[in-house]
């Protein structure tokens, strides 16, 4: 697909897959996890409301931090990976600035957001669960976000862009820099 | 803010409430529902900024909103008193919507809902044939309160259910009037909600949980966030009183994560219920003790089963456990825990407020009450719909729901996504019935009603389905996990021509196994689509193997309202 110059800084670097390494990305401080811990009163089974504060602040969850929940909760650090590598929220991985998702549900897959999907992924030069290596976009494409009349959608960063073809994506995505 | 500790005080402060609003103030109720804002706050801004221009502070209300349900024709907004319906309003017609409306008293003609059947315009609710079909005994209240505001609930005589519950009936009474109800499950099974709970009251323990499911994550589903988020005074009163019939004195409420507002409006709720003392130690002075704890799934389908949603609640990854023994009876932490959907919990008030009778006069002769729908798919209007049981799904489909766009003809309805069923166009007629829709193999699952139009391939369908559910499954038993992907394996064959001889008879076996064997209602439903694309469109798997043609998918990526 011709994606024209205007768009090729969209695509700049190398992809970063799943297995990616990366160094980029700093942990989060002690105190702030310590805030977090306590607001949720230091209950074991708060964990995975703790670490889902910290993924929605940090964007991902680095190793270090991990352990300091796991000491701070008692709960075994083979318990909390199982509960991060489960959920599909937790990233273990640095997430880009901006989370591209593009509704895969069934009112959304109906009205053609694999055409859309399609369009991002050439653009952007990653497939869904990845993260380009500028750090700019991760991709995402998990099902219904239950606006079935505004699909297909393409949500960034919690702003739906409704109703869209495969043309609209590129002008959406140059906003987000 | 004061603590309620009566009866009497709870009507002395309603009358409080009540006597302060202007019934003629002006007000401008808008939308806030993510199909109407889109995440975006900018309409909501527009209203605001024109209130300060034209110096009319404290003279009109904005009020932001639950959905209305009327999503197709979103950003919907009311003006108040007169009702005045406004479709696909943007920031920019605020200050035309001010000078002529609300200042003016004129109707923005350009504004107003036209059908497009008649050519006919609609100003009112009442007049618009979405809406007129409608029984709205839930989501009516939605444009009415700021769901923000307590006051605003009990304005509309919020908790009044909760207070002649724990003051004028027994635990039993309660439990007696919600079977005589017979309200059922709103969340997929539709089990009989008083059964439910008298399992979790008789269970000998000390400590008992009621749960509200509001992880909705059926794709297709999405009214449970509309009451929830319009609402949420309700469904925390109906499990207050879920709690006072179970026996237990803690609520969890489970919902979603990736709803700011949602979340937000539920917080809070808690906080204000607590505030007036319907949350906490010593409920109205009736010696109940009840509190809730709110937890959010974390984006995994399977957290939304109850043994799996109960172990995400003990703070562990949502694996799903065999349920030989019932949750009602070994639950959260091996503690009876009684769970039912958000749906569900709303319908408790108004059975404890009109009574069990009053509430079995709607709907059919074992599905009571009304049902709400999301409608999605190939449909002119996409939304939030609440009709009676008994309701046939033609009146849904077209007289509530527009027909299908661009003139195609109907091919099929599904219920239940992933896991429900497909009826076939010439089974519109069937009537919205529990027991009638799972005879025929498309149970109504939460109550996510999808359109196909003729151009759906069915092969594609079930492709799509098994696709969601291969990511979705949590892997720990094999039916589950391998069945799947070797069902999913077949359909990617048969959509790329290369289905083969014998390919049905293996879709069968596999779809046996998987209902017989796996762990969860996941596992066990993952053949449903199958079943019933097997049953009512055969010849289209068959003519797929034979005609060796790649199964064409859709190629129109264009918004289907046109």
């Amino acid at each position: 697909m011709e994606t024209g110059e205007s768009c090729s800084h969209l695509r700049e670097g190398n992809r970063l897959g799943r297995s990616g390494r990366m160094e980029v990305g700093r942990a989060m401080d002690e105190s702030r996890i310590n805030e977090i811990v306590d607001k949720y009163g230091g209950k074991a089974n708060s964990v995975i409301m703790v670490l889902m504060d910290i993924q929605h602040e940090n964007h991902w969850l680095p190793r270090e931090v991990l352990e300091k929940v796991s000491h701070k909760l008692g709960v075994p650090l083979g318990e909390i990976l199982h509960i991060a590598t489960f959920y599909k929220t937790f990233s273990l991985k640095p997430q880009g600035r901006y989370e591209v998702h593009v509704c895969a549900g069934t009112s959304c897959h109906q009205r053609g957001s694999g055409k859309i999907l399609e369009k991002v992924q050439d653009l952007i030069g990653i497939s869904p669960g990845e993260t380009t290596s500028d750090l700019r976009f991760s991709l995402e494409n998990g099902s219904c976000l239950g606006c079935c009349t505004l699909g297909p959608e393409m949500v960034i960063d919690g702003v739906h862009h409704s109703n869209i073809t495969p043309d609209d994506v590129e002008d959406i995505l140059k906003n987000y820099t | 803010m004061t603590r309620i500790h009566s009866a009497t005080e709870l009507e002395e402060v309603r009358k409080g409430i009540v006597s302060k609003k202007d019934p003629n103030k002006p007000c401008v109720a808008i939308c806030g529902g993510t199909g109407c804002l889109g995440g975006r706050e900018s309409l909501i801004h527009a209203f605001e900024e024109e209130v300060k221009k034209q110096s009319l502070e404290g003279k009109v209300d904005v009020r932001v909103t639950g959905c209305h349900g009327f999503c197709a024709q979103g950003p919907n907004i009311v003006i108040y008193p007169e009702e005045i319906c406004y479709v696909k309003v943007r920031p920019e017609d605020a200050s035309e919507i001010f000078s002529q409306t609300l200042i003016g008293k004129k109707v923005v003609d350009r504004l107003v809902y036209t059908d497009p059947n008649t050519g006919k315009k609609a100003v009112h609710q009442s007049e618009i044939p979405y809406y007129k079909k409608q029984t709205r005994n839930l989501l009516g209240a939605n444009p009415k309160i700021d769901p923000r505001s307590i006051d605003d609930y009990l304005a509309i005589g919020g908790y009044s259910s909760l207070a002649k519950a724990l003051l004028q009936m027994t635990p039993k009474q309660v439990l007696e009037e919600v079977k005589k109800a017979n309200l059922r499950g709103r969340g997929g099974g539709g089990f009989p909600a008083g059964l439910k709970w008298e399992t979790a009251r008789n269970a000998r323990a000390e400590l008992k949980y009621v749960i509200c499911n509001g992880h909705e994550g059926e794709p297709g589903a999405y009214m449970d966030r509309a009451i929830f988020q319009g609402n949420p005074h309700l469904i925390i009163e109906g499990l207050i009183i879920g709690g006072y019939a179970v026996g237990a004195q803690q609520g969890f409420i489970y919902t979603r994560h990736d709803m700011p507002r949602l979340r937000e409006n539920i917080d809070l709720a808690l906080k204000r219920s607590e505030e007036y003392g319907f949350v906490g130690k010593n409920i109205l002075e009736s010696g109940f003790d009840f509190q809730i704890e709110v937890h959010l799934d974390v984006g995994i389908f399977v957290s939304g089963e109850a043994s799996a949603l109960m172990r995400s609640i003990e703070g562990k990854a949502p694996e799903p456990r065999p349920k030989y023994t019932r949750t009602a009876v070994k639950g959260i932490w091996d503690r009876p825990s009684n769970l039912n959907n958000v749906e569900t919990w709303a319908n408790v008030p108004q059975i404890i407020d009109k009574g069990a009778d009053w509430y079995a006069g709607i709907g059919t002769e074992r599905s009571k009450g009304t049902k709400m729908i999301s409608l999605s798919g190939n449909i002119v209007n996409t939304g939030v719909v609440e009709v009676p049981f008994g309701t046939s799904l033609k009146e849904i489909v077209y007289d509530i729901g527009g027909g299908i766009p661009k003139g195609k003809k109907l091919k099929a309805v599904h219920f239940g996504a992933a896991m429900g069923g497909t009826l076939p166009a010439e089974l519109i007629d069937t009537p919205l019935d529990f027991d009638v829709l799972a005879k025929l193999g498309a149970a109504i699952g939460a109550g996510g009603l999808f359109v196909m139009d003729e151009d759906t391939s069915m092969v594609s369908m079930s492709k799509f389905f098994l696709d969601f559910l291969a990511n979705e499954s949590c892997g720990k038993c094999v039916p589950c996990r391998e069945g799947i992907r070797q069902m999913l394996r077949i359909f990617t064959r048969m959509s790329e021509g290369k289905g083969k001889e014998g390919d049905i008879e293996t879709l069968e076996e596999l779809c046996e196994v998987g209902s017989l064997a796996s762990l969860c209602a996941l596992g066990k439903t993952t053949s449903s689509p199958i079943r019933s694309a097997l049953r009512f469109f055969r010849n289209e798997y068959e003519a797929s193997i034979k005609s060796a043609e790649p199964t064409a998918e859709r190629s129109s990526a264009a918004n289907q309202e046109g």
